[in-house]
């Protein structure tokens, strides 16, 4: 298997705070990688970097094969024009912990909006397949409705059927479930059961442990901007070999 | 205890069809009754000593559809219409080079904002009006070339005095409109591919306006009334006709209720225009849209007509 996304020593600081001193990591093709770890611990920054919503400071990182957010040429980087960047954004989706639909758009025109203005689809086909993949999350008769007309659950499923609509061949979930009422965190990691099964390559920033443990392939556990501890999420989750590990685990499960 | 009890008869006693409604005799407000009667007995006041001074209530709907009336609110619409669409365009200009990232722009801006805003509107008229003393002549090399007493006319200056000074207010408006939109939305736009122009365009400017109509729809208003400073740039608009009308048909004081009266008409005219954006521009935003007042009328109708049917039983 190939490697989706690789990080090669990756630095990210906000002013004077580093918040990331030196991930390297590899995510395979079509694995559930999942990133544990406590708040600021780094994991959430990481993910943004994989699209280049944040800029990295040191390191390198690939998707796909591919530099983020730069192209090297000789021993020289060049930074990538926005048009560039956005290019590639395209393959990458990406559901956010507050799940950021369009509230002017009803979720049919959530779904439909980065095909047609994006990708120039043709509104009768990007329409047609909105409603497939809302009818895929479960939301098949929500499409008129605006997103304050939706539960925070739904909203979440119709932000994972937009990212879908790109046919990205990465997914980033950034807490996906962790700003919902208990009760509708089911519904929103059911169709995220289903897009794993489907063979989508996926990293998840989360406190499901449950999740993690199911679905995911591999797993890694964050702490203060470094990797502490990886590996098959089954293994560190009951058997974790580091301390700090062993007294996040504590805590949460 | 007593609750328990409650509890234990309760079910027994009422119905399961659900709770009796409550008939009180209701608080009699009486203050309120004499408030109503006092702020009555004033405004009657106000209406006689109106109707009983020496104005010639008749001369006004004689000029109302007067043609030269008539031809001053086509300037005032005309100069509101003109001068709003300069304020805006430059206000959206202004704020987008407010909030870029370059210095000099954002500080051009800035300064634009700080003069057009600092100086009163009046004085801006007038200066635009003599600016023949700076400059003398007006040369856009082979597009133009005049002198600048010809180039000014009175529409110009009235134009470019009232459009340049909104667009300063219309750039505070569209700015607090555009940082109003969640910053999630642009991320969200960007992760999906979308350009910053397009992202602008089709996610933070919707949203946006829904901030920014209502606070533009009182500039509007604003700007159909502050029409009539530029009279004193010799501009015959509705306010400068009527006080010509007035002087020569010695019916200076009628002319300028008349003149009023175009004004309050001109301006509901607009409050229901802005009303009608501001619904269309709130979608989304609220589970349930408020009700149109034709819709209101028709619901206070139909409970009226109810209400007096109920009564017609008893």
């Amino acid at each position: 298997m190939t490697a989706m996304v690789k990080a090669e020593g990756v630095h990210k600081s906000f002013g004077l705070v580093e918040v990331l001193k030196g991930i390297d990591l590899e995510v395979k093709s079509g694995e559930v990688f999942c990133l544990i770890g406590p708040s600021g611990s780094g994991k959430s920054t990481f993910l943004r970097c994989i699209n280049h919503l944040e800029k990295i400071n040191a390191g390198r990182l690939y998707v796909d094969g591919e530099l983020v957010g730069y192209r090297q040429k000789g021993d020289k980087l060049y930074e990538l024009k926005d048009s560039e960047v956005a290019l590639k954004r395209r393959d990458i989706g990406m559901v956010f912990q507050r799940f950021n639909l369009f509230p002017h758009m009803t979720a049919l025109e959530n779904v439909m909006e980065a095909p047609v203005q994006v990708k120039g689809a043709s509104r009768n086909q990007a329409k047609e397949r909105a409603k497939e993949l809302l009818d895929r999350v479960g939301l098949a008769d929500k499409a008129g409705n605006y997103p304050s007309q939706l539960s925070g659950g739904q909203q979440q499923r119709v932000a994972i059927a937009r990212a879908l609509a790109m046919d990205p061949k990465l997914m980033l979930f950034d807490e996906p479930t962790s700003a919902l009422d208990p009760e509708l965190v089911g519904d929103v990691l059911d169709v995220m059961r289903d897009l794993a099964e489907s063979g989508m390559t996926m990293v998840v920033v989360t406190h499901e442990m449950g999740f993690a443990r199911e679905v995911g392939d591999s797993l890694v556990f964050m702490d203060g901007g470094v990797v502490v501890e990886s590996g098959n999420p089954r293994d560190v989750l009951t058997n974790p070999q580091h301390e700090r590990t062993q007294a996040f685990l504590s805590k949460v499960l | 205890m007593t609750v328990d009890i409650d509890k234990s008869d309760g079910p027994a006693d009422t119905p399961p069809a659900g709770p009796e409604a409550i008939k009180a005799i209701p608080v009699r407000h009486y203050g309120r009754y004499v408030t109503a009667v006092i702020a009555l007995a004033l405004l009657g006041g106000i209406v006689y000593a109106f109707s009983q001074g020496k104005i010639n209530w008749g001369a006004i709907p004689d000029y109302f559809f007067n043609d030269r009336i008539l031809s001053g609110v086509g300037k005032t619409l005309l100069l509101t219409v003109l001068s709003m669409a300069i304020g805006i365009v430059g206000g959206i200009v202004l704020a987008v080079m407010r909030l870029s990232k370059n210095p000099v722009t954002s500080s051009i801006a800035w300064f634009y904002i700080w003069f057009f805003r600092g100086t009163p509107v009046l004085v801006q008229l007038i200066v635009w009006f003599n600016l023949g003393l700076v400059f003398e002549y007006i040369n856009l090399g082979p597009f133009y070339k005049d002198e600048w007493s010809d180039f000014m006319t009175p529409f110009l200056t009235a134009l470019l005095g009232l459009g340049l000074n909104e667009a300063a207010y219309m750039a505070e408006i569209c700015r607090a409109g555009l940082l109003a939109v969640d910053e999630g939305q642009t991320e969200a736009a960007h992760a999906l591919g979308m350009s910053h122009a397009k992202t602008l365009r089709r996610i933070v400017i919707p949203q946006a306006m829904r901030v920014i109509v209502p606070p533009t729809g009182n500039e509007v208003i604003n700007m159909l009334k502050t029409t009539s400073l530029v009279s004193v740039v010799q501009y015959s608009e509705l306010l400068r006709v009527a006080q010509d009308i007035g002087q020569t048909s010695g019916a200076p004081a009628e002319m300028l209720f008349l003149a009023a009266a175009w004004y309050l008409l001109l301006t509901s005219i607009f409050s229901v225009g802005q009303y009608y954006l501001e619904r269309y521009y709130a979608r989304g935003s609220s589970r349930s849209l408020p009700a149109t007042p034709f819709q209101k009328i028709r619901a206070n109708l139909l409970s009226l007509s109810n209400r007096s049917s109920a009564g017609g039983n008893a």
